[in-house]
């Protein structure tokens, strides 16, 4: 497959798009207005349409008024039938803007036929077209679109880095915010208007499906792989820009959708980063999940064998004792693995014994277990038949300070509650 | 009429009936605009039930669109339940990215040979004036069933959608009602696609539920009026489509919904905006006129009956009135027969007016005491919480109250008049 210079166009209209919109979005996402973001995108299509029977024409500035009230009107309406009405939030959302994109397409089949907004552009755009309107501004001949869509860019990281401080408190305390002496409802507005503004110059080329996606998953991609706001901003664009390239290559390889396979990409890479992100994804999730499984029942094994020493004296655990305390399985016989292999346990004739190291880490896993016990029958009055399964669970988390501390709330006693010895530090 | 227009009629009709009522219950339980997603999720099934099948099936299309939707449902949850990923976002992306993927296989398709004949355009616009005899006997089907099972699973879909925690709790399965719910609204959309199209689908879902919840606080009442707005919103918004050219069904169908939403979101009894805002305004009257009361009575205690008339001005030092608004709460008041005004300017009470002051003054007091001796409030701060409470507290409320501080000993029984108020005003205790 080669590029051809008309593809190169299509692929940098829609990185514009892309990091306009995910540039936005990341706010949208961070301040769960995602939906919000969708309502407007397809709600100001009677904007438009309006602002072309007022203006006669195409031009920009008009497109942009409109499409800016529009959205504004969006969200007003939305809060308020919300507030007033009580209306549950989505539901007022749904109304609204599913109102609104009737209401634009019954005025598109009346007073706008003759112009290329038609319904199906609306909804998926026509980026493969953007080369075929060619502008020739300082010199430069490039898609008209692209221009547009530049100024756009521009304006929205203007924007971002005007307002960096005021968007990022809003996003994050909206009461901050409001104590700061910052108004939330007028950052609110002004992010709204520019989420209507970037959508309006995207929507000829990308159409409004691909704005959601574009406004919402990059955004969203990013929340999942960084804590932090400015890096996030520099994920999203990233994605975006890779949205544009990779989904163009792809529908020209396919022949098919550039808008569809843009937003298809968006999602591919969400869902890439769903699952490897190192600290929110799936497998990082899975991982740590299991490790901590795999300590916890190791542990387990060494208070067992303490106790069992505690009770039978140098008489190895049989492996058959073993599955009836801890149960059989992977967990388990991974863990009598791990143990050998750090040394505290090992295998004697008559059994699982623990070495000294061993016997070391499994007095410390008694003591605060115990310690445990005393304090929660001590402090809370906790009957005797309640006091295990708690310590069963804390006894994994405790560390030596708290340990100490705990110590000091029980006086120092050297026998739990049920009689055992509470071994010493 | 002729023969068409009466089936794509009978099929809106039909089509709103089964839309609202399932619609209802997405609404109920906040997730209207799940509807909106699975809309657009089963749209690359669509597809894929065409690649498969190479022609246009129904049955196909729906078991693609359920499974695609499904799909997207539980994306949804997941990321919910497992990410960091709020519903907000995950919708979105669910939505935009399924639609997305949809658009790629719908422009395949249409590229390949044939392809042009799978009409699947028409599921992403709608085209309700293309609506045959077949189709309508499909959306009846559908329409049957919904109402069908809503109506056997009533009880369960109840408890569900006011309180998942305690339909859980009650031995239900919520997981399969959950799934029976989302394949419900999946049939309606996969029914409703063809007619209305993605985005206006949502509509249909939304609008009847949201516009009967106005009207009632009963679920089968509200079943029942969605679905009459359904039905009717079909109706018009067909019928005016036939009637006028250049008004395509779809959306005309969805404006009729909205302008039914806004005249229930105004005019519906009791939930109504225009109720709340009456009665907000008859509790502003009373306050305002009992307020005024009180005050004239604190004025000319001890002998209320003997005290020369007041001016509005004379209030003003009581209450933290204008000598406008004082007026005017004297006005309104003489309106409504309770002071009469001497010269113009000063006005007393009537007999009417005496007895209702007496009566406020008594229930203010009353509670004034009740709180200092039963909530241990400093005598000073009794006043202001009495203010807030004195006006909504009911007859049943007062006699009860009177009784237990008679007994109590802290309220004088049989007394004609109230006794004299417990926070006196010289230790700072304004009368606002």
């Amino acid at each position: 497959m080669t590029l051809t210079p008309d593809d190169i166009w299509v692929m940098l209209v829609g990185s514009l798009v892309n990091v306009s919109c995910g540039l936005l979005g990341c706010y949208l996402v961070l301040r769960r207005l995602s939906l919000l973001g969708d309502a407007i995108s397809h709600a100001i299509l009677p904007g438009l349409v309006v602002a072309f029977m007022l203006s006669g024409s195409r031009a920009i500035v008009p497109m942009f008024i409109g499409a800016m009230i529009v959205g504004l009107l969006t969200a007003f309406l939305s809060q308020t039938i919300h507030r007033i009405a009580k209306v549950p939030e989505d539901a007022s959302m749904g109304v609204v803007f599913t109102s609104l994109f009737a209401l634009g397409v019954i005025l598109i089949n009346n007073v706008a036929r003759d112009v290329d907004l038609d319904p199906g552009c609306v909804l998926y755009g026509l980026i493969e077209y953007v080369p075929f309107d060619m502008q020739m501004h300082f010199g430069i001949e490039a898609p008209r679109a692209a221009w547009l869509l530049a100024i756009v860019m521009v304006a929205v990281i203007v924007f971002i880095a005007l307002l960096y401080k005021e968007l990022k408190i809003v996003s994050f305390d909206a009461q901050l915010a409001c104590t700061l002496g910052i108004s939330a409802t007028i950052v609110h507005y002004l992010l709204m208007a520019m989420v209507a503004a970037t959508t309006v110059a995207a929507f000829e080329s990308v159409g409004s499906i691909l704005v959601v996606a574009m406004l919402i998953t990059p955004g969203a991609t990013a929340h999942l792989l960084t804590d932090r706001l400015g890096r996030m901003l520099v994920i999203a664009a990233v994605h975006g820009i890779l949205s544009a390239v990779f989904g163009t290559a792809l529908a020209i390889y396919w022949n098919t959708s550039v808008a569809g396979m843009m937003s298809v990409v968006a999602g591919g890479q969400f869902g890439l980063a769903l699952i490897l992100a190192p600290r929110y994804g799936l497998v990082s999730k899975w991982v740590h999940r299991t490790l901590l499984t795999l300590r916890i029942v190791r542990e387990d094994v060494l208070a067992l064998l303490y106790r069992w020493h505690e009770s039978f004296g140098e008489r190895g655990l049989s492996g058959v004792e073993l599955v009836r305390a801890i149960g059989g399985g992977v967990t388990s016989r991974l863990a009598v693995i791990g143990l050998r292999r750090l040394k505290l346990v090992r295998i004697g004739a008559e059994g699982l014994k623990l070495t000294p190291a061993g016997m070391e880490r499994a007095r410390t896993l008694v003591r605060s277990h115990r310690l445990w016990e005393a304090y929660l029958a001590k402090h809370f009055n906790l009957p005797l038949d309640h006091l295990h399964e708690p310590a069963e669970r804390v006894e994994h988390f405790v560390t030596p300070s708290m340990r100490a501390r705990i110590a000091e709330h029980v006086g120092d006693a050297d026998i739990d509650p049920h009689g055992k010895r509470i071994p010493p530090s | 009429m002729d023969y068409n227009t009466g089936v794509v009629l009978i099929g809106t009709c039909l089509l709103g009936i089964a839309a609202g009522v399932i619609g209802s219950f997405a609404v109920l339980r906040r997730r209207a605009l799940m509807g909106d997603a699975l809309a657009h999720a089963a749209l690359p099934g669509i597809c894929v039930a065409f690649l498969i099948i190479g022609e246009r099936h129904f049955a196909g299309f729906l078991l693609g669109a359920l499974v695609s939707g499904s799909l997207g449902v539980g994306i949804v949850t997941l990321l919910r339940h497992s990410t960091r990923i709020k519903e907000d976002a995950a919708i979105g992306i669910v939505l935009s990215v399924f639609f997305g993927g949809g658009i790629v296989l719908s422009s395949t398709i249409q590229h390949m040979p044939g392809g042009n004949r799978s009409g699947l355009d028409t599921y992403i616009f709608g085209k309700t004036a293309a609506m045959v005899r077949q189709d309508v006997m499909i959306i009846g089907g559908v329409c049957v069933f919904i109402l069908a099972v809503s109506m056997l699973l009533y009880k369960e879909f109840k408890a569900l959608s006011f309180d998942r925690e305690y339909a859980s709790a009650q031995g239900l399965p919520v997981l399969a009602l959950d799934f029976a719910m989302m394949t419900l609204l999946v049939l309606v959309t996969v029914a409703g696609l063809p007619a209305v199209g993605v985005v206006l689908m949502a509509a249909m879902l939304i609008i009847p539920g949201a516009a009967a919840r106005f009207w009632t606080d009963r679920l089968h009442w509200m079943l029942m009026i969605a679905a009459f707005i359904g039905a009717l919103t079909g109706l018009f918004g067909t019928m005016m489509s036939a009637r006028y050219a250049g008004l395509p069904a779809g959306p005309i169908i969805v404006l009729v919904g909205a302008s039914m939403f806004v005249a229930s979101m105004l005019f519906a009894p009791r939930r109504g905006i225009v109720a709340r805002v009456l009665s907000r305004r008859r509790l502003e009257v009373r306050t305002m006129r009992q307020n005024l009361l009180r005050t004239m009575y604190e004025l000319a205690e001890p002998d209320p009956a003997a005290k020369p008339p007041v001016t509005p001005v004379e209030l003003t030092s009581r209450r933290a009135w204008s000598v406008v608004q004082a007026r005017r709460a004297l006005e309104r008041a003489q309106a409504a027969g309770m002071v009469e005004s001497v010269d113009g300017m000063r006005y007393r009470f009537t007999e009417a007016g005496l007895e209702e002051a007496v009566c406020v003054v008594r229930t203010h007091r009353l509670w004034e005491v009740f709180l200092i001796e039963e909530a241990h409030v400093a005598a000073d701060h009794v006043d202001r919480d009495a203010d807030s409470i004195e006006h909504v507290l009911g007859a049943e409320e007062v006699r009860h109250l009177e009784r237990r501080l008679v007994e109590m000993g802290r309220w004088p029984k049989e007394a004609p008049l109230p006794p004299p108020s417990p926070h006196g005003w010289a230790n700072g205790g304004d009368a606002t």
